[in-house]
C-alpha cells in the first residue's frame, strides 16, 4: 500500500490557531518524551535491563499525543501490547513505565505486568490487553456503564490495523453502536499486522475505515503523524460520544519505525519505506508546526534538553530500584489480596 | 415457606439482587423481553425494565467484555451465557481476562462480575449444548466457580455470586431447572466455598455437584434399603473456594472416597479432590478412592446413548457396593 503518497501536505486551515500554543507545546513535549523514552526503552533491551519482550511507538508517537491531549480527566484509555506510548500520553511518570519494562520493585505494578499490561487507574489507563481485540469489548462494558449512571466520560479503545480481522473486533463494533455506546475506537494503522502487510491479509484496503460502513459509521481516515489533526479528530469523537451519539470509529495512517517487537528486525520492509516515513516523522511534522506558529528554536531546544534529562534521571532511579519482594507472587490474585482457593 | 422450581429460584435470585442494589445489571440472548431460553428470566424485563435487563447480539465475547469493563468501572454485572458448552467461544474473557486482571495490575482492577450458563446433559441436545464444563473454570487461577443443586442454593449462592468481589462462574444444570424444592421466604445469602453434607452417613462419602447431587442422593437411598450400606453425600457446591474442611472431616469419619462427576473423566473435578484426600487424609482411608465419571466421550444425542454416559443412580450404588464388598 502506497498510503504515505495518498497523504495531502498540511492544509492551510489545519494552520490555524483553534489549539493555541499551550496545548501545542504540551504536545510537543509527550512526543518527544514518548520517542526518548521509548529509545532508552530499545537502549536498555540491549544493555539486557528490560527483560521479556516489548513492542515500541516509534513513530506512532502523534496518535497517542493527540488522543490523550484531547481527554478530559476522568476520560478512560484502554490499551494494547503496543502501549507504552498511550500510558505515558495520560500522564503516568517516566519511571513507572521503565521500571516496569525493567520489572523492578519500582514499575507500575511492580514487575507482575510487564511491558505488555501497563495500567495505572489512577491516570485512567484502564489496562493494557495482550490478546488480540478483547479489550474493544471491554471499552464497551466501560461505555455502558457511563452510559447507565449518566456520566459524561469516554471509554477510549486504541488497537492496531491487524485487530481488525478479529471477530472480537465486529462483535464490540456492532454492539456498541446498537446500544449507542460512548467509546471512540482508534485503529492505529501502521502498515504491517506483526511481521505482514497488513494489505496481504486483508480484504479492504483501510482495514478500520472500509470496514465502517458495515456498522453504520463513518469512514474517518487521518494523518495519524500529525497531532494536531488527530487532535482535532479526537475532540470532535468524544463530543459526539458526550452527546450521545454513539461510538466513533477513526483510522490514523502512522508508521513504526522499529520491529514489531524486540525480536523483530524488520527486514520485511521495502527498501526505501522507512526512509520515505521519517520524512513524515510526527516529531519532525510538529517541530515545524511550531517554528510556523512563532515559538522559537531555544524555546523547543529546551523542551528537548528537559525531557532527555527526565528520562536520564528516571533511568537512573530505575537502574537503582530494588527487584520487587518475593512475597508479592501470591498477592492480589482474588481481592481478599491473597491466592487461597481452599480452607 | 414456598416450594420453588429450580428455573423460578434463578429469577427470584437475580431478582432479589437487583432490587437490594441498583448497580447489579443483566445482559445475554434472550434474556430480556424473550425471558430466556429456558425461561429462567422470565418478568426480569418487565419488573426492572430495558435499561437493566438488556438483550445482546450472539456475541458472546462482547456479552462477556461489556461485563468486565463495567464491572471495573462500578458496576455488578450478570451475564448469561446461554449453553455453557458456549464458553468455548469467549473463553479468552474466563481464562485470560477476569481472572488475571487483577494480579497483572498489582491490585488495581477489580472485577466483580456473575456469568451464569446452562450447564450439562439429560436434555438430548447433543455434544455442543449438553457437556458439564465447570472442570473448565476450576483450573484457572482468580476465579471462583459455583454450581447449585437446589431452588434455595440456586438463590442463596446467587447473591453471594453477585456480592463476592471476584468473577464468579455459576453453573446451572439444565436438567435441574424443572426440579422443585423447599426455600424459605424473605432474603437468602448464602456462603461461597462451603460444602453441605445433604445425607450423612458413616460407611462412605460420596462427593457430587449439581445433577449428581439428587443423584447420589438416590444411589444412597438404594444402597441402604437394599444393601445396609450407609453413606455419606456431601454437595460440594463450590469448587472454587474449595471447602476442603468439609470433605476431609467426612472422609475421617466414613474411610471411604467416592466422587461423582458428570464431566468426561480426565481433568474432571474429583481428580483433584481425590488427590487432596490422597495427600491429606491418605491413612484415613480404608480402600482407594473411586471416581464415577462421565467416560472419556463427547456426550451423544440419543436418549439410549447419553444414559448410558452420564452417571446414574444405578451406577453409582453399584459401583459403591462393589467396592465396598471387595
Amino acid at each position: 500500500m502506497a498510503l504515505i503518497e495518498d497523504r495531502a501536505p498540511p492544509s492551510p486551515a489545519s494552520l490555524n490557531d483553534d489549539i493555541g500554543e499551550e496545548k501545542r507545546l504540551t504536545m510537543y513535549r509527550m512526543q518527544v518524551e514518548i520517542r526518548e523514552t521509548e529509545q532508552r526503552a530499545y537502549d536498555l533491551f540491549l544493555q539486557n535491563l528490560v527483560k521479556g519482550t516489548s513492542h515500541l511507538s516509534l513513530g506512532q508517537e502523534a496518535v497517542a499525543t493527540g488522543f490523550a491531549a484531547a481527554m478530559r480527566p476522568g476520560d478512560l484509555s484502554f490499551c494494547t501490547y503496543r502501549g507504552h506510548a498511550h500510558t505515558l500520553a495520560r500522564g503516568v511518570p517516566i519511571a513507572k513505565v521503565l521500571g516496569e519494562l525493567m520489572q523492578r520493585d519500582i514499575g507500575l505494578m511492580r514487575g507482575k505486568g510487564g511491558s505488555m499490561h501497563l495500567t495505572s487507574i489512577d491516570h485512567g489507563v484502564m489496562g493494557s490487553y495482550a490478546i488480540i481485540g478483547a479489550h474493544l469489548p471491554i471499552a464497551c462494558g466501560s461505555a455502558w456503564r457511563a452510559q447507565y449512571r449518566g456520566d459524561k466520560d469516554v471509554s477510549v479503545c486504541f488497537f492496531g490495523d491487524g485487530t481488525t480481522n478479529i471477530g472480537a473486533f465486529h462483535e464490540a463494533l456492532n454492539f456498541a453502536v446498537v446500544w449507542k455506546l460512548p467509546v471512540v475506537f482508534v485503529c492505529e494503522n501502521n502498515l504491517y499486522m506483526e511481521y505482514t502487510p497488513i494489505g496481504d491479509v486483508t480484504a479492504v484496503t483501510h482495514p478500520a475505515a472500509d470496514r465502517a460502513a458495515s456498522y453504520g459509521l463513518p469512514r474517518i481516515i487521518v494523518d495519524g503523524n500529525d497531532a494536531d489533526i488527530v487532535y482535532r479528530t479526537a475532540g470532535s469523537a468524544y463530543e459526539k460520544a458526550r452527546a450521545g451519539g454513539g461510538p466513533s470509529l477513526i483510522e490514523c495512517l502512522t508508521y513504526r519505525h522499529s520491529g514489531h517487537s524486540r525480536a523483530d528486525p524488520a527486514k520485511y520492509r521495502p527498501e526505501g519505506e522507512l526512509e520515505r516515513w521519517k520524512q513524515r516523522d510526527p516529531l519532525k511534522i510538529y517541530r515545524e508546526r511550531l517554528k510556523q506558529f512563532g515559538v522559537g528554536e531555544e524555546d523547543i531546544a529546551r523542551i528537548e534538553t528537559d525531557v532527555k534529562h527526565r528520562v536520564d534521571e528516571a533511568t537512573e532511579e530505575c537502574k537503582a530500584a530494588p527487584l520487587p519482594p518475593a512475597d508479592i507472587l501470591t498477592k492480589d490474585v482474588y481481592a481478599d489480596g491473597g491466592f487461597a482457593w481452599r480452607n | 415457606m414456598a416450594e420453588l422450581t429450580y428455573r423460578d429460584a434463578v429469577i427470584r435470585g437475580i431478582a432479589q439482587e437487583m432490587t437490594r442494589d441498583p448497580d447489579v445489571v443483566f445482559l445475554g440472548e434472550d434474556v430480556g423481553k424473550p425471558g430466556g431460553v429456558f425461561k429462567a428470566t422470565v418478568g426480569l424485563f418487565e419488573q426492572f425494565g430495558p435499561v437493566r435487563v438488556r438483550d445482546t447480539p450472539i456475541s458472546e465475547q462482547a456479552i462477556l467484555g461489556a461485563a468486565m469493563g463495567a464491572a471495573m468501572t462500578g458496576l455488578k454485572p450478570i451475564a448469561e451465557i446461554m449453553f455453557s458448552d458456549f464458553i468455548a467461544v469467549c473463553f479468552d474473557y474466563i481464562a485470560n481476562e477476569f481472572p488475571k486482571s487483577r494480579y497483572m495490575s498489582n491490585g488495581q482492577v477489580k472485577c466483580p462480575l456473575v456469568v451464569r450458563t446452562g450447564n450439562g446433559g439429560g436434555a438430548r441436545f447433543g455434544a455442543q449444548h449438553s457437556q458439564s464444563v465447570e472442570n473448565w473454570c476450576m483450573m484457572i487461577p482468580g476465579l471462583k466457580v459455583v454450581a447449585p443443586s437446589s431452588p434455595r442454593d440456586v438463590i442463596g449462592l446467587m447473591a453471594a455470586a453477585v456480592r463476592d468481589p471476584d468473577p464468579v462462574i455459576f453453573f446451572e444444570h439444565k436438567s435441574l431447572y424443572a426440579t422443585k424444592g423447599e426455600v424459605p421466604d424473605g432474603e437468602i445469602v448464602d456462603t461461597l466455598g462451603s460444602a453441605k453434607i445433604v445425607r450423612p452417613g458413616k460407611d462412605a462419602t460420596i462427593l457430587a455437584l449439581a445433577l449428581m447431587v439428587p443423584r447420589a442422593l438416590a444411589a444412597a437411598e438404594k444402597l441402604k434399603a437394599e444393601h445396609d450400606i450407609d453413606c455419606e453425600v456431601v454437595d460440594v457446591r463450590s469448587l472454587v473456594p474449595l471447602d476442603t474442611q468439609t470433605i476431609l472431616g467426612s472422609v475421617v469419619r466414613t474411610h471411604r472416597l467416592f466422587t461423582v462427576e458428570e464431566n468426561p473423566r480426565l481433568c474432571g473435578w474429583g481428580a483433584e479432590l481425590v488427590s487432596i484426600v490422597a495427600d491429606e487424609s491418605f491413612y484415613d482411608l480404608d480402600g482407594p478412592p473411586v471416581r464415577i465419571t462421565t467416560p472419556h466421550i463427547p456426550l451423544p444425542a440419543s436418549d439410549f446413548l447419553e444414559d448410558l454416559a452420564l452417571p446414574t443412580v444405578e451406577r453409582i450404588a453399584e459401583r459403591v457396593r462393589r467396592s465396598l464388598n471387595s
